[in-house]
């Protein structure tokens, strides 16, 4: 069973393939590698990150039809909603999508110019939308909306309030990267990192289509 | 020898790079560590070896801090009218209890072995985002901290591992516990989330030449499946919290019942969560004695495909039956019927994994070592905990058990029986390979047969004292209800007391063996003749895993390069015929040069430090909250503008013909 050749047979010469995940061992993120299903590191990551957010907020959605008439004798969905101004606000998040396109399609075309414009197009108008969720918000509170006003309003509250903090983050993303590229501190692919980005705002957008409609434009 | 180039803070070179900030100065705004010893090269690593090995040792340190918890417990039960705890801080013993092992022992002691393992055993350098495993480690340590250092701080959680609400809110559990539990497992939850995103990165592109995935070693995809479970499972329990936290803390009302809220939505969302933590739980230890057993069995793994596609199945149908949880709390006929029959499902894959094991065994050479005891051990003791579980998968037969210490007895079989044995198996598999030192065999099974023994004492009398109708979670029980004869309780919970110190002593020994092993000889490159990947590398391994990435041609790769098919007429019979030293000596002397490994961060280390600070601002005050956000953002962009890498021009020049310097001489 031990019986040991003396001379270890000749092996092929080492591959010329690269390695899955490596150029030469460094740099894991960022730059374009081979990798094993052809897909980069920041890519794949981004994709399951986004995949796991889904349940975050389907969790949150569950929570918010669970208690979505749970008011009791304080103002309801009903009395609140106002369809025009949060359509007009939901239309203004969906251009930033596309300018958020163009921002990538930008970045792909090495047009560095094009990109920042759009990236900051992009950054303004979620900050509209925010700017008209937090306007919402006081107009809520001031019709007698509070957060522990009723089991509706602390759901209602917690989803879009989620929400809310997931736009602003992607706000942040989206102007410290202006400000990288400007600096020219990106590390790695600059079209990809801003197509990561993109990737993160659509699904934001994504989300806000499915709580628009879940949340105003089904009555109660 | 392969030749390692490290990044320099040599004044000379800093000048250089210092002198323009340029766009391929990639030390951001601020130094990077270089240090290759002493505890900074510890803390701000991102060698997922140290990581695994750091995340191995804090996890042990929260086992015995658990293990303590336990055995207070059991003082506590020994006797009638128990005096040693009062009934506060039972109930805060039995939740810490289970909250440290089931979240700071089980799953990052896994996440040591996923950590350290995956890579090489796929053949990698290190994991897909090297630093983003830094975070994960020092978000699960100061997150096992945080929790822990409620009892200082007002006294722990006490609403149980499963915290039901509206049982922990304010008005009946008012200390800051929960509040911490909440906070601490949010943390902790942070860490599991990234880890699991970067391991799933690291398995499926990272791979090296030829690694198919069925040619993965089976720990590789028992993590994988973990890792998975734990991308989908983290989130709901991740909304769990924050209700509570907002409930506790802002005057929501998610879970008053009193207000009209539903009195089974932190139930769902918590068993959600909590079931396919279960398999997050006992999947990787499924994972390591699939590779302990063939092993020590010098036989392949009876039907691979069949042990990858059930981990696969137990993690799929593992969504689907949270509700056995409930049946106890009115789900209605239909709801009950269909998890009953799901549950019964998820038995078929857990018994396909049983049967291949034990056929693996079958017909081989069995070799007893420490490591295979417990895998052997494994797979008694769970198949144990597994037919209990059945009983309980019949609903009528579940009410009748339900919240008794059949209950506990059940998922002490399968958590201690199924995922810490394991856990141990690999510990002393791999240890050689960590270390490279052996652990002694001796003390090992000492370690064993005491674990074993005092396991079957503690928690096989549990099945008889919950027939008999003793509830879980009770701090004392009453002479004049502890039944007769052979069914008193008493009797029992005596032995059951008496098999925890047992257990504790076995458990201890493995402390014993490891201070008694310290100066062991270095260990051969193969002690175990060992399959898999990770063994193509010397023991403990390089920093950069492999001289020369492994070129895979078929599962066992390790094996057959060592051996090779002598049968004719289609009947196998593999010679060995190089040792495993031969082998790696084989890639040592095709050893690739100029090697940059990803570079050592502080921010991973600081971004940790912010998210602990913010805990502690939420419970005590905004003054903290802001110094934590403000640390949190420091570190965010600090490691935004660091690259992952340190600039080419910032490692040190290549020197022709490898000078000894720069080999590495340790991990």
């Amino acid at each position: 069973m031990s019986e040991t050749t003396t001379e270890p047979p000749v092996r092929p010469e080492p591959d010329t393939i690269l390695p899955a995940g490596y150029d030469d061992g460094q740099d894991h993120i960022g730059l374009v590698h081979h990798t094993t299903t052809g897909l980069s590191n920041t890519k794949l990551a981004m994709w399951l990150f986004l995949g796991s957010e889904c349940l975050l907020f389907g969790g949150l959605i569950s929570t918010y039809m669970l208690y979505r008439n749970r008011q009791g004798d304080a103002i309801g969905p009903d009395q609140l909603w106002d369809i025009p101004f949060t359509s007009a606000t939901s239309f203004v998040l969906l251009m930033s999508s596309l300018t958020m396109v163009l921002a990538v399609s930008a970045a792909k075309r090495k047009d560095d110019g094009r990109t920042h414009l759009w990236l900051t197009v992009t950054a303004l108008l979620g900050g509209l939308f925010l700017a008209g969720q937090v306007y919402e918000f006081t107009v809520f509170y001031r019709e007698g909306l509070g957060y522990t006003t009723s089991l509706f309003s602390s759901s209602f509250y917690t989803l879009t309030g989620f929400h809310g903090v997931h736009v602003a983050a992607g706000i942040i993303m989206l102007m410290s990267l202006v400000g990288m590229l400007i600096k020219g501190r990106v590390a790695g692919d600059k079209a990809e990192t801003v197509e990561m980005v993109g990737l993160y705002w659509h699904f934001v957008d994504v989300v806000w289509i499915v709580i628009f409609t879940l949340v105003y434009l089904i009555p109660a | 020898m392969a030749i390692i180039e490290r990044p320099t803070d040599s004044p000379a070179l800093a000048g250089v790079s210092g002198a323009v900030v340029t766009p391929s100065s990639s030390y951001g705004y601020f130094r990077r560590p270089v240090q290759t010893t002493g505890w900074k090269s510890w803390a701000f690593t991102v060698d997922h070896k140290k990581i695994g090995i750091m995340y191995g040792v804090v996890a042990m340190a929260f086992f015995f801090v658990g293990g303590f918890e336990a055995l207070l417990i059991r003082a506590q039960l020994a006797q009638a009218d128990g005096t040693i705890l009062s009934a506060d801080k039972y109930n805060q013993m039995f939740t810490m209890h289970a909250t440290t092992m089931v979240f700071l022992f089980v799953m990052p002691m896994a996440a040591a072995f996923a950590n350290y393992m995956m890579p090489l055993q796929i053949g990698a350098r290190d994991v897909a985002f090297p630093r983003l495993n830094a975070l994960s480690l020092w978000t699960f340590v100061f997150g096992g901290i945080f929790i822990n250092s409620s009892w200082i701080l007002g006294g722990a959680a006490d609403g149980g591992w499963f915290m039901y609400a509206p049982n922990s809110s304010v008005p009946f559990s008012p200390t800051n516990g929960v509040d911490f539990w909440v906070l601490g497992l949010l943390m902790t939850g942070v860490a599991s989330q990234i880890g699991a995103v970067n391991l799933i990165v690291t398995a499926l592109n990272m791979r090296a030449p030829g690694m198919k995935l069925m040619r993965m070693p089976i720990f590789t995809w028992m993590a994988l499946v973990v890792q998975f479970l734990l991308l989908f499972a983290i989130p709901i329990i991740t909304v769990a919290l924050f209700l509570l936290l907002f409930q506790r803390n802002f005057g929501a009302t998610f879970f008053s019942v009193a207000d009209g809220a539903d009195p089974l939505l932190w139930q769902h969302l918590f068993w959600l969560f909590g079931h396919p933590e279960v398999y997050i739980l006992v999947l990787p230890a499924f994972g390591i004695i699939s590779e302990v057993l063939p092993t020590f069995s010098r036989k392949p793994l009876f039907g691979y495909p069949f042990v990858v596609f059930s981990g696969a199945a137990i993690g799929l149908v593992g969504f689907g039956v949270w509700a056995h949880h409930m049946f106890a709390a009115g789900l209605g006929p239909i709801s009950v019927a269909v998890f009953s029959v799901a549950t019964m499902a998820i038995a078929v894959p857990t018994g396909v994994k049983i049967i291949n094991w034990t056929l693996t065994m079958w017909g081989g050479k069995l070799w007893f070592s420490t490591a295979m005891l417990f895998a052997i051990g494994l797979i008694v003791q769970f198949t144990i905990g597994g037919l209990s579980g059945v009983t309980h998968a019949v609903a009528p037969s579940d009410t009748q058990q339900t919240d008794t210490y059949y209950i506990v007895a059940h998922f002490h079989y399968v958590i201690f029986g199924g995922a810490v044995l394991g856990l141990f198996s690999g510990i002393y598999y791999w240890w050689p390979k960590v270390f490279g030192k052996m652990l002694s065999e001796r003390w090992g099974r000492w370690n064993f047969w005491l674990m074993i023994i005092g396991m079957n004492l503690t928690f096989g009398p549990m099945h008889i004292i919950g027939l008999q109708g003793q509830p879980r979670r009770m701090y004392v029980w009453t002479e004049n209800r502890a039944g007769e004869g052979l069914f008193n309780i008493g009797f029992w919970n005596l032995i059951s007391s008496i098999g925890s110190l047992v257990l504790g002593i076995g458990a201890v020994l493995f402390l014993v063996n490891v201070w008694v092993s310290r100066k062991n000889p270095p260990a051969p490159a193969d002690p175990w003749d060992a399959r898999s990947l990770e063994w193509i590398t010397t023991s403990p391994p390089k920093e950069h895993n492999f001289d020369r990435i492994p070129e895979i041609h078929t599962l066992d790769e390790f094996f057959h390069r060592k051996y090779e098919d002598v049968g004719e007429d289609g009947q196998h019979d593999y010679r060995k015929v190089r040792s495993g030293e031969e082998v790696i000596a084989l890639e040592e002397s095709n050893a690739e040069a100029h090697i940059h490994l990803p570079s050592p961060s502080y921010w991973p280390l600081v971004l940790s430090i912010g998210m602990l600070i913010l805990a502690y601002g939420v419970i005590y005050s905004t003054l903290l909250l802001a110094a934590g956000a403000a640390v949190t953002v420091l570190a965010l962009f600090g490691w935004a503008l660091e690259p992952p890498t340190a600039d080419d021009s910032e490692f040190e020049p290549p020197s022709d013909g490898g000078q000894p310097s720069k080999e590495l001489e340790h991990v």
